[in-house]
C-alpha cells in the first residue's frame, strides 16, 4: 500500500526536469557567475591588506550588520572573509526565492490549473508529484552547491580555499533546500499558488529582518531563521559545517511534514480555510481605473514597502559615508568630484539615480499590466462594454503616473529621514524630495515608451525592460567604466539634473515631459486603431 | 427594424482569411442562431461586431451605428457573454458582476439578486475557485441583469449543467418576450432549434445557409421512414434519396423536396406497410453541410447550395 503512494516518482522526476531544462541551468549558472564575478571584483578592488582592513572598519556598525550579517574575521579581513560577509546572505535570500518559485510552480500552480488531476488519474502514486518535486529541488541545490563551490575555488584566490568554497556553496544549497521544504509545506496548507508564494516569501523576508534584529542585539533571536543559521558557518574564517547540517536536517523534517500533510488532504483543498470574499463590489472597483488599481493593489503595497526599505538602508549608511569613501579609490572614481559639497551630498545623486531606476520597475509593471490583461483574454469583458479604449488605457496611464510620484516620494522620504537620523550634519528634507522628483520626467518618458509599444507593437513591449536595464548599466556604471557622455544621453535618466550638486534644469525637464506626453498620445492613437486580443 | 447587420464582412489575420464574406441580419425581437464548427469564424464575427477586432473589409452595424467607430455608444445597449470566460482570480464573482454592470452603465440590484439565485451562484467566492460552468454563470448573470436591447451570446451554455441550461433558455425567452434581440452562437443544435427564429450556418468564414428553420428545411427535404412488404433493392439509385439507414425493420432516408413525388411513387410499388415523414432536425441539416467535407480544407465548395 505504502509503496503505491510513490509509484512513477522516477518518471515524474524526469518530467519535472524536462519542463525546467532551461530554467534550472539558468538559475544555477547565474549564481555561479555572479559569485565568481563579485569575488574577482573584490580581489581586484582591494588588493592590499590595508585597503581591506579599511573596509572592515566601516563594517563595524549596526547598520551594516543589519544589512549583510555579522562580520566574522573583521580583524583579519581577507578576500574570502569579505566575500562571505558581504555576499553570502544576499545570495542565500535569492537562492531561497528560486526554491520558492520552482516548488510552487510544480505543486500548487499545477494543482490549481488542474494538471495534477490529470496526472493523478493515471497509475501514479498520490505523493509522487510532491516527492518528485522535492527530489528535483534536492538535485538542484546540490548541483548549485557544487557548481558555486568549485567555481569559487577555481578562481585560485589565496584565501578562498577548497573547503571554504565548498562550504560557501553548501550554505547556499542548504538555504535553497530548506526554503523548498517550507514552500512545500505551505503548498499543502494554503489553497492556491498565490498565497503559497505569499506565505513562503513572507517567511523569507521576515527571516531576513528577524536575523537583522538578532545580529544587532540578542543572538538567540537570529537562531529563529535558517538565514541566521547559515551565517554561523563563518565561511572562509572558521569553516563550521554543522550549521549546514542543521539546515539540511530541518529541510528533511519539513519535507516529511509536507508529504504527510499531502497524504491526508484532498486534491485541490488546503488546511487554511478560504476566506469568504465580498459579495458586492466596493464603489472603488466600478471603473477601469478602479479595476487596474484593485488588481495591482497588493503588489504595489509590497513595492511601496520595498522602496521605503531601500531608502532606509541607503539612508542608514549615509552617516558612515565620509570615512567610508575617504578610503575607497573606486568610489571616488564613481562620484563626480565637485568642490564645495560634502561627500554625502555628492553621493546623493548617485543613490537617487539607482533608486529612481528601481522605482521605475513598479511603474512599468503597472502600465504593462494592460498587456497582460489582454493576453489573458480579460480585456474583452471591458472593451465589450461601454468603455472606450481611451478610458481603458487612460486608467492604466493615470495609475502608473501616480505610482511614479508615490514611489519616488517614499524613496526620498525614507532616505532623507533615516539619513538625517544617522548623520551628524543634517540636510534639508526638501532637498531629498527635489533630487528624487527631478527623475519624474525621465520615468514618465519610460511610461511613454511603454504606452507607445502597447499601442503599436504589443509583442515588443518587453523591450522596455531591456531599455531599463540598459539605463541602469549606463547610469550606474557609466562613471566607473568611463563611458563617453553621449552613451549616457541614450537613456532618459542621463538627462536628469544631479541635485544637490547641480541646479535643477527646468528646461530639460520640460522637454522630457513633453516627449513623454507625445509618446503617450502616439500610443493612444495606435491603441484605438488595433485589434484587441491575441 | 434591423438591429444588427453585417455586409460582406472580411477579416484577415495576416494573409489568413478568418472571415470571408459574412452577411447576417438580426431583426428586433428576434433570436438569431449562429452555428458552425470550431474555428469557422463565429467568435471572430462576434468580436468584429463588438469593435474588439477591426474588419478588414465590409460593414458591421448595430442599431444603425458602425460597430468599430461607435463601439462605446453601441455597448451601452448591448450585453455580451464570451465563449471562454476568463476572470480575475483574486476578485469574487459578485465583484465581477457589479463591475461589469457598472461598466455598461446602469444598475438593477433586484434583477442581479434574482439571477444569482436562479443560476445558483455563490457570489462570495473568488473567481479562481470557480469551475468553467460557474465562470459562465458570472458572465450570464452580468449580461441578463443589465437592461440591454441586444444580447450577443457566444456559446453561452458550454459548461452549464442541464438545469442551468434551462434557466438560461428561460432568460432568453424572457428577453425575447420583452422585445429584445439576441444573437446566439452555439454548438448545441437542439438549443438553437428550441430558441431561434432564424439560423445562419457559417463555414470557413462564410455564411453558407441562412433563413428561418422552415425555409432551411424546405431547402433540404424530408425524412421518410418506410416499411414495405417487399424489399426495395434499388432505393439507393433513385434520384433524390440520401442517407439510407435501417431502423426498427424499416428504412429511413432523406428525400430532396423536388423529388418527393417520384420517390413516393417508386416506394409505393413495393406495398407500403408503414410510412412516416418528419422534417429534418437542425442536426441533420447541419451535418448535410459538413459531411464529407473536411471543415479545415480551404477549397471546399460542396456546401454552397
Amino acid at each position: 500500500m505504502a509503496k503505491h503512494l510513490y509509484d512513477e516518482t522516477g518518471r515524474l522526476t524526469r518530467f519535472v526536469l524536462r519542463r525546467d531544462r532551461i530554467r534550472i541551468p539558468l538559475w544555477i549558472v547565474s549564481f555561479a557567475v555572479v559569485s565568481a564575478v563579485v569575488a574577482v571584483a573584490f580581489t581586484d578592488l582591494y588588493q592590499s591588506d590595508q585597503e581591506r582592513q579599511a573596509i572592515a572598519e566601516t563594517m563595524r556598525n549596526p547598520a551594516m550588520t543589519a544589512m549583510v550579517g555579522p562580520g566574522y574575521g573583521l580583524d583579519n579581513y581577507t578576500a574570502g572573509a569579505m566575500m562571505a560577509h558581504q555576499m553570502l546572505l544576499m545570495t542565500a535570500v535569492v537562492v531561497g526565492l528560486m526554491s520558492i518559485l520552482l516548488v510552487t510552480r510544480h505543486t500548487r500552480t499545477d494543482e490549481e490549473d488542474g494538471r495534477i488531476e490529470m496526472i493523478r488519474s493515471l497509475p501514479v502514486g498520490r505523493l509522487s508529484n510532491l516527492l518528485s518535486t522535492l527530489l528535483v529541488m534536492a538535485l538542484v541545490n546540490v548541483l548549485l552547491a557544487v557548481v558555486v563551490g568549485f567555481s569559487l575555488y577555481a578562481l585560485n584566490i589565496e584565501t578562498m580555499d577548497l573547503e571554504g568554497s565548498l562550504l560557501y556553496g553548501a550554505a547556499l544549497g542548504a538555504t535553497g533546500l530548506v526554503f523548498a521544504a517550507i514552500t512545500a509545506v505551505f503548498a499543502q496548507l494554503s489553497q492556491n499558488a498565490r498565497s503559497t508564494i505569499g506565505f513562503a516569501l513572507g517567511i523569507l523576508v521576515l527571516g531576513y529582518f528577524v536575523r537583522a534584529i538578532g545580529d544587532i542585539g540578542n543572538e538567540a533571536v537570529a537562531w529563529l531563521t535558517p538565514l541566521g543559521w547559515i551565517l554561523r558557518a563563518e565561511v572562509y574564517v572558521n569553516n563550521y559545517w554543522w550549521p549546514v547540517l542543521v539546515t539540511v536536517g530541518a529541510a528533511i523534517v519539513l519535507s516529511v511534514l509536507a508529504l504527510y500533510l499531502n497524504s491526508i488532504r484532498d486534491l485541490g483543498s488546503g488546511f487554511f480555510p478560504a476566506r469568504p470574499g465580498r459579495k458586492v463590489a466596493s464603489p472603488l472597483l466600478q471603473s477601469p481605473f478602479g479595476l487596474a488599481l484593485r488588481l495591482q493593489r497588493t503588489g504595489l503595497i509590497a513595492w511601496a514597502f520595498g522602496m521605503l526599505l531601500l531608502g532606509a538602508s541607503y539612508g542608514s549608511v549615509l552617516g558612515e559615508l565620509e570615512s567610508f569613501f575617504g578610503d575607497i579609490e573606486l568610489m571616488q572614481q564613481l562620484l563626480v568630484q565637485t568642490e564645495g559639497f560634502s561627500m554625502t551630498e555628492q553621493f546623493i545623486p548617485m543613490l537617487m539615480s539607482v533608486m529612481s531606476i528601481i522605482a521605475s520597475i513598479p511603474v512599468l509593471m503597472t502600465i504593462l499590466k494592460l498587456k497582460t490583461e489582454e493576453k489573458n483574454g480579460r480585456l474583452e469583458h471591458i472593451v465589450g462594454r461601454a468603455v472606450s479604449r481611451n478610458r481603458l488605457m487612460g486608467g492604466y496611464v493615470v495609475l502608473s503616473l501616480l505610482v511614479s510620484v508615490v514611489m519616488l516620494s517614499l524613496t526620498a522620504f525614507s532616505l532623507g529621514a533615516t539619513g538625517n537620523a544617522t548623520m551628524e550634519e543634517q540636510l534639508p528634507l526638501g532637498m531629498f524630495f527635489t533630487a528624487s522628483f527631478a527623475y519624474l520626467p525621465a520615468v514618465w518618458v519610460m511610461i511613454g515608451i511603454a504606452v507607445l509599444l502597447i499601442g503599436w507593437a504589443k509583442g515588443l513591449s518587453g523591450f522596455i525592460w531591456l531599455y531599463l536595464t540598459f539605463s541602469f548599466a549606463v547610469v550606474y556604471l557609466g562613471g566607473l567604466l568611463q563611458f563617453p557622455e553621449w552613451v549616457q544621453k541614450l537613456s532618459p535618466y542621463g538627462y536628469v539634473s544631479r541635485i544637490p550638486i547641480e541646479d535643477m534644469d527646468y528646461g530639460t525637464a520640460a522637454i522630457l515631459t513633453g516627449i513623454a506626453v507625445l509618446l503617450i498620445i502616439a500610443g493612444f492613437i495606435g491603441y484605438n486603431k488595433r485589434d484587441i486580443g491575441n | 427594424m434591423t438591429v444588427l447587420k453585417t455586409e460582406g464582412l472580411v477579416k484577415k489575420f495576416g494573409s489568413f482569411p478568418a472571415l470571408n464574406g459574412v452577411d447576417i441580419e438580426v431583426e428586433k425581437g428576434e433570436v438569431y442562431g449562429f452555428i458552425g464548427p470550431n474555428g469557422s469564424g463565429k467568435s471572430t464575427t462576434i468580436r468584429v461586431l463588438l469593435g474588439i477586432l477591426k474588419a478588414t473589409e465590409g460593414q458591421a452595424t448595430i442599431f444603425g451605428m458602425d460597430a468599430w467607430k461607435d463601439a462605446v455608444k453601441i455597448h451601452k445597449r448591448v450585453a455580451y457573454v464570451p465563449g471562454d470566460v476568463n476572470l480575475w482570480p483574486n476578485l469574487t464573482g459578485g465583484e465581477v458582476i457589479d463591475l461589469f454592470v457598472k461598466l455598461r452603465g446602469g444598475t438593477n440590484k433586484s434583477r442581479r439578486e434574482e439571477l444569482i439565485r436562479r443560476f445558483d451562484l455563490d457570489p462570495g467566492k473568488k473567481c479562481r475557485t470557480y469551475s468553467k460552468g460557474n465562470r459562465q454563470k458570472v458572465a450570464l448573470v452580468a449580461a441578463f441583469s443589465s437592461d440591454a436591447d441586444l444580447y450577443i451570446l457566444d456559446e453561452p451554455t458550454s459548461g452549464l449543467d442541464p438545469l442551468m441550461e434551462r434557466v438560461f433558455q428561460e432568460c432568453v425567452m424572457e428577453a425575447k418576450a420583452e422585445g429584445k434581440s439576441i444573437l446566439l452562437s452555439s454548438h448545441i443544435l437542439s438549443e438553437v432549434e428550441k430558441l431561434c427564429d432564424k439560423v445562419a450556418i457559417i463555414r470557413q468564414g462564410k455564411i453558407i445557409e441562412k433563413g428561418t428553420l422552415k425555409e432551411l428545411r424546405h431547402l433540404t427535404g424530408t425524412i421518410l421512414l418506410v416499411e414495405t412488404k417487399e424489399p426495395m433493392p434499388e432505393l439507393a439509385t433513385v434520384k433524390g434519396v440520401q442517407g439510407i439507414e435501417e431502423k426498427e425493420g424499416a428504412l429511413s432516408f432523406q428525400v430532396d423536396q423536388q423529388e418527393l413525388d417520384n420517390v413516393v411513387r417508386y416506394v409505393s410499388q413495393f406495398g407500403i406497410v408503414r410510412m412516416e415523414s418528419s422534417p429534418p432536425t437542425l442536426e441533420e441539416l447541419f451535418m448535410r453541410h459538413y459531411e464529407g467535407t473536411g471543415t479545415t480544407e480551404r477549397a471546399g465548395v460542396g456546401g454552397e447550395v
